[in-house]
This record gives C-alpha cells, structure tokens and sequence, in this order.
C-alpha cells in the first residue's frame, strides 16, 4: 500500500510543545509568582525585605509585568515562529529592564538617600528565562556575522539609552556607581589598558615567536611545553611569584623604576597577562602555519616566491583566521583575569568586586563583575563574527 | 529467502527508493549496482530496517521484518559496511565476539566461534586475537569487519561496499574469500556496490538501480546480455561487454577437440583470462588441463570470439 | 632534550613538594632574606599541609560534581529527545565563557554567604563548561561508520552508548576534566577572598602584610601542585587515546 493517508490528530492544528519552551515555561512561571522580585534594604549592608512583582510596582504596571511575562511565557511554551519567540524575548526583557528601574523609584521612600533598591532573584531569573529564548532564537536564526554584530549594537545601545535616561538610577548598582563614578572609569580604563596592552605585547612577541616555532621544528615542542606550564599556573600564584623579581628589579634597576615598573602595582599584572596571553597566540600561529595545504606552498615556491615572499604572501594570509581564534582567546581570558590584578594593586574592575566582597556590598560586586562580563561578552562577540568573516571569504576564494 | 515486496522510502517529497519489489533466493548472491545517490543503500538499510520504509513490505524467510524489535532483528542479519566501522577500543577478539555477547552466548561457544572464523580468515587467533584494529592492515581489518558480521551465524548477510576502500590486489583475494565463506556456510548475501565489475564476477542475480527505481533484476549474463534500458547498457559500459560476458564463462566450457602447442592453462580459469593469454602470446589455441593435470582439448581464438558475442 | 629528564623533573618536583608541605622548617633559610623586621617565615595561621588537603578537596568535589553534571547534560542534548537543546546547549557554552571565575564567585556569595560553599559553588558551575564542551565534541565527532556498525549489530541505543559512545569519548571528556581541574585549582586559590580555607589563604596574608615569603612560599605550591597535577592528567588522557585508538594530536 503506497501512499498512505496522512493521519490526522483530532480536528484542526496538532498543538506541539516546545521543549526548550516548557523549561522557559516552568522557570518564568516560579519566578513570577513565586519568587521575589526586588529587594529593598533600610541601608546598604543590612539584610533586605522582599517585594513580589505585584508590591513592588506601582498600581497598572505590575500586572502589566505579570501579564507581558505570561504571553511570552506561552509564546516560548507550544512551537511557534521563530520570529514571533523573537519579538516575544524582546519584548519581556525590554519591559523587565524599564520596569525594574519604575521599582526602584516606586519603592524608595521619598528623600531617603540610604535606603537600596535592588532586583532580586525573581527578577534575574527572569532575566534569564527570557535570555534563554532569545539565545535559542537567535541560535537557530543562523545570524550572519554582521547581524550578530548588529543585534550587540542595537542591544547595548538601549542599555546605553536606559542608562543615561536615569531610569535606573534608584537602583542600588547605580547609587554604587554615583559614589565612585570617577574610580569606575579610572579603573574600566585600567582594565582595558591592561587586557588590551598585554594582548598587543603578546601579538607583537607572540606572532614571530610561532613563525620561528613553525620553522625550527627542534624550538617547538620546547616551547610550547613552557609556554603550557605557564598557562597552568593559577593566576594569584603568578601574579605572587613575579611580585619578588619584579621588586628586585624596581631597587636594583633605577631606570626600570623610573618608567613605573615595581614589585606591586600594574606591572607584575600586566606580566602575568603578557605570560598568559603568549601561549594562545603562539599555539595558534604554528598550528594555523601547519595547516596551511602543501600544495599552496609548493606552489608558491614553484613560482619562485623568495621565504619572505611565501610567509607575507601565501601562509600568512592562509593561517589568519586560525591565529585570529588565538586571539579571541586571549581577549576574552585577559578581561576575566584582570579582575585579579586588583589583588596586587594593579587596578581594574576588579577593585570592585573585591572591596564589594570585603565590605559584603553586593551591588558594589556587581559594579564589578557586570561591566567585565560585558566586555568579555562583547569581545567574544565581535571578534567571533571578525573570525567567520575572515574564514568566509578566504573560503569562497579557493574553491575547496 | 527475502521477498521485497513494493517498498518505498521518501524523504519530504524525494522518493529516494521508489516502489521496489524483488525475491532473492536463499543461499545465493544478489547484487545490488547503482550510481551513488540511486538508492541501493537505502534499499540495503531497510532489510536490517536501520532505514524504515514508507511504504511497502519485507519478508525474510515469510515473515515480515517488522515482527521483531529493529535491534533484535538486527542481531540476526550480518551486517558488514564499507571502512569496515571496527570499534577501535575493543580488541579483535572482543570486535568479532559483539553479536554473540549482546545475544548472550556463553563464554566458551563465542570463544570458539571466534577461533572458527579467524582460522577461516587466515588470522591466528593467538596472535590476532588481543591486537587492536589500527594494529592490523587495511586487508586484515576488512576480514575482520567480515568475520563480525558472521559471527553470530546470520543466515543473512548485508554488505555495503565492502571492499571499497581496498587496493585493487587485496580487494581480488578478498572476493574470492567471500565466496569460498559463501560456499561452506549457505549464506544468503546482499551485497551494495558501484562497481559492475565485481557485481558480475560475484553476483547469482544483479539488480541494477537508477534514480530510486529497479530497472533490472536478472542474471548476470541477462544484464551483459540484454540491458533493460540505456542506463544499463552505460553501466555495464559497451567496451567491456564482451569481455564481462566471457569473465562470466570457465575455460572447461569452452574446450573443444584437438591440441595445441605451448603451457596449457587450467580448466577452472575464467574465459576472459584464456583469451587475455591467447592474445599476449600471439597464439591461435591454448592446450586445457583440469586440476591434475589430466589433458582436456584445446581452446581457440576463434571460438572464444564467437562466445564473446551478443547472444541470440 | 633525554627522554628521561622531564621524568626526573617531575620526581625532584614531587620531592620538594612533600618535604616543603611536611617540614617547612628545613626551607626557613631559604625564604628568609625575602623577610623584613623579624616577620615569620613560614605561614603561621594554620599548617600548609593541611590547607594544601583542604584545597584539594574542594577541587576534587566540585570537578567530581561537575564531571557527572557535564556528562550527563552532554547525553542528554546528543539524545534524539534532546536534540532540541544541542545548538542552544553550544551557544551557552559559549556565553558561559565570557564569565570571568573571580566574577562567578563573587556573585555566589549574596545567595550562600562566605566560606566553602561559594567557592565549592564558582568551582562547579565553571568546571562544567570545559567538560560538557568537550563531552559534546567527543560524542558528536564519533565516526560515522563505527557507529552505523554499532547499530547495524544490533546495539540497543543504551548498549551503543555504554558500549561504544562513551568509552570513545573518554579521552576527549578526560582533556575537559583536566582543563576544568587546572582552572578549579586557580578559583580555589581566590577562594581564600571570600573566606574558605585553601592555599590563596598564604597568598593574600603574604600580600596584606607585605611579606614576600608567603605570596613566594603560596605561590610555589599551588604551581606546583597545578603543574604536576595537569601532567599526570595529560599522561593518563594520553594512555586513553591510546587504548581508544584514537590519536590525539
């Protein structure tokens, strides 16, 4: 019997669940309803009181909230189109970032500059919930490249807008950031300079290094073993044991002292990231070199291509993208370390995060720690997209 | 006996195997030849129902195939794919004793069955046994993916391109080995390949496939003899016609009165070869001799040529 | 370089380490001239032996934790029922990245308060990142046609799993549990900020009180121990790969 009739299931569209939808189902409906969605506290290290959605948004809004939460929760719930989730992940989060901002003013008792508002789990749970489906949407919308790069733009640019509107300036993050806001940026620029320039003085040794590694075959088992143990070593324990030939340098060497490099301080951090960082990099150049085809080389040198010629000509441009994942590595690595410096003196987010552990300020950690995942995140982002844009092209180049 | 009976196989709206019914007799060869992308894979998956149909019916033996769990049926089906697929952490031993453990055999019949077919094979079983597969050769790690697939004795054995990732000279020996295996357990075979070449010198029966559809299902002779259609005639490829034709033939058929000068080949050899010699040696006859090397008659130029054409 | 000088190395550094952790004393005139004003020489708030055990314990709960974790998540997505998950499952993996270990364990704190558990909890949730990614690569690199014999065999998708997936992928899981202990150890270390009780204990007093022969004596060991440890992992995914007869590069 061939072509046997489709079955249909009872009378109309077969209603499907989403499997992804029903974990997002499940986790937005305890948030919303089960869990807290702000915290207010009476000043900023006593323990804070809870507030539903409902008790912490003024009159119509709250059930607003509730409600934007249960569409979308539903949308995620049975198989629907994908840009339907998408508008429905957008709409949940842009409305839990306005929203949480309306509780922070609604909750702060007038002219009470101690009290603090801050999201609690309901909140971040839902965060998450919802980051989860536009991460599932935006998976399987296969972006391009620029796309990817379009949606972070778009995305920091309306946290960039809520940011300066001061809409979230009741919450207690951003009371944080109004009492240091001159060492945040001291510190971002800190962070930056030092996950940035220990990237670009690794690149600049790194590079030659690998080329030397790819050519000199006896160089680079060695190498790459040194290179591994440093990788090893945890980061306190190296930031720790370059403190003491650092400091013999900065007594012995008074020209060394002179240009700022001590035992404490920017340079053994900014060492550690160079040390760290070396390993990627040169991995990545010789691994990118080896598997450059064969015949492209021999080519080359058929032609008559001088060493030079080959290395700038041919294998280079072949092994970019691979050493431009090298790359990507160290950026997203060097961001998170950073954070560490700040145990030595060396500054960055991390000072934050640490006087926020020691004080058992939350939000003070939180200063910290989001800008730096942000960063990473963007990092990641953009050089991910720069990596498929470049692999892209080459590939269209030669027809493999 | 496996009776194919209007199967279909459909991917959206492609039918990649399109209402296909054929018998293959018990204890023979059957062929399956096809373009890559014809759906003889297809059509080999769905006896072991790796692949399920669409539509249609398979019987092994009158009963339909679907009567049994997949895994269960196919732990009484040989099964045997092309690269061999032998699990690289599991020794060679281990590797052709699979079937009988997930069947449960106790330990001293799988040790003896695993002896059994590794003898056969030419692999001692003290030396072989405990290598690994990436120890052994392209050819030895071929019979072993063989050996597994009979271990459990299926009396149904699917092959998918087994011997295609073997060098020309290993890929001879090892058809002749499946044959004399063939020979001494009466095991029925399916076997897939794109190779008409080994089709004819292997197949009892050949069914050509084309497009998702079989086109001809016949005797090997038929299909040199009368392609069913212009793909078949491609396939078989008009230059090498007479040639496969005479391949098909033993010497001993072709004897006739007389003698002739020079070395006298075997009465087992193929015709083909008989006429390859006659043409090297610029000779017009070649004396036959059966195995003990007792005198048969001669075998001509002109009398191979005249087998070598289009029959009636 | 001899075949036998790494082995030697490895020796003399496993030598050191156990005579250090179990008489420190005879290492005080080393570290002395890195001491100002009569300040002691070695850690004195607690033995280094036992702040050693304590921080490798952490390490091996969380990474035992993680690794069970890790593994069965990365089943459950290569599962027909959960393939839904895979494409989403790696885009996480990727986000989960971009989290810095200072910044997981931070943010643990608010909802466990100090001590061993957030960083019992920072450890665990970034050690799962390394082994599912890698527990995904493993069983989704699988070759093609040994798991269409496996089938053909008639494996039940338990059996094949058990039999043939796993055991193929152990090397490959293996390098995972290998990086997730080498970053473990590391997050242990900052652990010591939020109270618990590991080797960055050594590290941070060194550093408030300015004494560079705890950050160096601190510092020295949880190397090491990193060092030595990442070794013997390597040597052991090495002996894997090579019973799996799988070929790591």
């Amino acid at each position: 019997m061939r072509g046997a009739p489709e079955r249909l299931t009872g009378e109309g569209v077969p209603i499907r669940f989403d499997k992804l939808g029903v974990v997002i189902a499940v986790i937005a409906a305890y948030a919303a309803f089960a869990a807290p969605f702000a915290t207010f506290r009476a000043n900023r290290i006593v323990p804070g009181q809870a507030r539903s959605m409902l008790e912490a948004l003024p009159a119509a809004t709250g059930p607003l909230l509730l409600a934007i939460v249960v569409v979308a929760a539903l949308v995620a719930l049975f198989k629907t189109p994908l840009l339907l989730r998408l508008a429905a992940s957008a709409a949940a989060l842009a409305a839990l970032a306005l929203l949480i901002g309306v509780a922070g003013t609604f909750l702060t008792p007038t002219g009470n500059t101690f009290a603090r508002i801050s999201p609690a789990s309901g909140f971040w749970i839902l965060i998450f919930a919802f980051t989860l489906l536009l991460a599932d949407v935006l998976t399987r919308l296969e972006l391009s490249p620029w796309a990817r790069v379009g949606v972070l733009v778009v995305a920091s640019a309306a946290v960039a807008l809520l940011l300066i509107s001061g809409s979230w300036n009741d919450l207690s993050i951003l009371k944080e950031y109004a009492n240091r806001a001159d060492s945040f940026w001291a510190e971002g620029s800190k962070h930056v300079t030092l996950a940035l320039g220990s990237l670009l003085a690794a690149v600049i040794i790194g590079l030659p290094l690998g080329i030397l590694c790819h050519r000199v075959e006896r160089l680079r088992a060695s190498v790459l073993n040194v290179l591994n143990i440093i990788q090893t070593i945890p980061s306190i324990a190296l930031f720790g044991l370059l403190i003491a030939p650092l400091g013999w340098v900065a007594t012995h060497v008074p020209a060394a002292a002179a240009l700022g490099i001590r035992g404490i301080g920017t340079a053994p951090a900014f060492v550690a990231l160079f040390l760290y960082s070396l390993l990627p990099v040169v991995a990545n150049t010789v691994v990118g070199l080896a598997g450059v085809p064969r015949a492209a080389n021999d080519a080359a040198r058929g032609m008559g291509m001088t060493d030079r010629q080959r290395l700038f000509g041919v294998e280079f441009p072949l092994a970019f993208p691979v050493i431009l994942t090298g790359i990507r590595i160290v950026l997203v690595q060097n961001i998170g370390l950073a954070t560490i410096a700040a145990l030595i003196g060396g500054g960055g987010f991390g000072v934050f995060v640490f006087q926020g552990v020691g004080q058992t300020a939350m939000d003070l950690v939180l200063l910290g720690a989001v800008p730096t995942v942000a960063l990473a995140f963007a990092a990641a982002i953009i050089l991910d997209a720069v990596i498929e844009m470049t692999a892209t092209r080459r590939r269209e180049a030669s027809p493999a | 006996m496996i009776e194919i009976e209007g199967i279909t196989k459909r991917y959206d709206a492609t039918a990649v195997v399109d209402d296909v019914s054929m018998v293959i007799e018990p204890r023979t060869i059957a062929v399956i030849v096809g373009t890559s992308g014809s759906g003889k894979t297809t059509l080999l998956r769905m006896i072991n129902r790796l692949v399920e149909p669409t539509a249609g019916v398979i019987k092994l033996d009158g009963a339909d195939n679907r009567s049994l769990p997949g895994y269960e049926l196919r732990r009484s089906i040989g099964y045997a794919i092309q690269g061999h697929g032998l699990f690289p952490h599991r020794t060679v031993a281990q590797n052709i004793a699979t079937v009988p453990v997930l069947l449960g055999w106790d330990k001293a019949r799988i040790k003896a069955r695993v002896d059994e077919l590794m003898t056969l094979y030419q692999l001692d079983p003290e030396a072989f046994g405990p290598r690994y597969p990436h120890e052994l050769s392209g050819g030895q790690q071929q019979r072993v993916g063989v050996a597994r697939a009979l271990a459990a004795e299926p009396n149904v054995l699917l092959m998918d391109e087994p011997f295609g990732a073997l060098d020309p000279i290993i890929r001879t020996k090892a058809q002749e080995d499946l044959l004399t295996i063939q020979k001494r357990f009466g095991t029925t075979i399916i076997l897939v390949t794109h190779d008409m070449e080994e089709a004819v010198h292997m197949g009892d029966k050949i069914a050509v496939m084309d497009a998702g559809k079989l086109v001809q299902y016949a005797k090997p002779a038929e299909i040199l003899a009368k392609p069913a259609s212009a793909f078949v005639e491609t396939l078989v490829g008009a230059s090498e016609r007479p040639f496969r034709l005479l391949s098909l033939g033993r010497v001993r058929d072709a004897v006739e009165k007389g003698t002739a000068e020079g070395e006298a080949i075997p009465g087992d050899a193929s015709q083909r070869d008989a006429l390859a010699e006659l043409l090297w040696s610029g000779r017009p006859a070649l004396p036959v001799r059966d195995a003990d090397g007792k005198p048969l008659g001669r075998v001509t130029l002109d009398g191979l040529v005249k087998r070598s054409a289009r029959p009636a | 370089m001899k075949a036998w000088l790494p082995a030697l190395l490895r020796l003399a550094l496993v030598v050191l380490l156990v005579a250090f952790l179990t008489n420190p004393g005879w290492f005080e005139p080393l570290l002395k001239p890195l001491t100002e004003n009569n300040a002691p020489v070695i850690y004195n708030q607690g033995s280094l032996l036992t702040l050693t055990l304590l921080h490798l314990r952490i390490v091996l709960i969380a990474t035992m934790a993680a690794t069970i974790v890790a593994v069965a998540l990365a089943i459950l997505v290569t599962r027909p029922a959960g393939a839904e998950f895979l494409p989403l499952s790696r885009s996480l993996v990727n986000i989960g990245q971009t989290f810095p270990p200072v910044a997981v364990l931070a943010l643990a704190v608010p909802a466990v308060g100090f001590g061993e558990k957030p960083t019992l909890i920072a450890l665990f949730l970034y050690g799962l990142l390394p082994i599912f990614e890698n527990a995904l690569t493993g069983l989704t690199t699988l070759p093609a046609n040994v798991m269409e014999a496996a089938r053909g065999a008639g494996m039940t998708g338990w059996q094949r799993l058990v039999k043939v997936e796993l055991p193929l992928s152990a090397p490959i899981i293996l390098g995972g549990i290998r990086l997730s202990v080498v970053i473990g150890l590391a997050t242990a270390t900052i652990g010591s900020t939020v109270a618990a009780k590991t080797l960055g204990e050594v590290i941070i007093a060194g550093l408030l009180s300015n004494n560079l022969a705890f950050i160096l004596q601190g510092g020295l060991i949880v190397a090491a121990l990193a060092v030595l440890i990442y070794d013997g992992l390597s040597a052991v995914e090495r002996y894997t790969a090579r019973r799996m007869g799988r070929e790591t590069a």
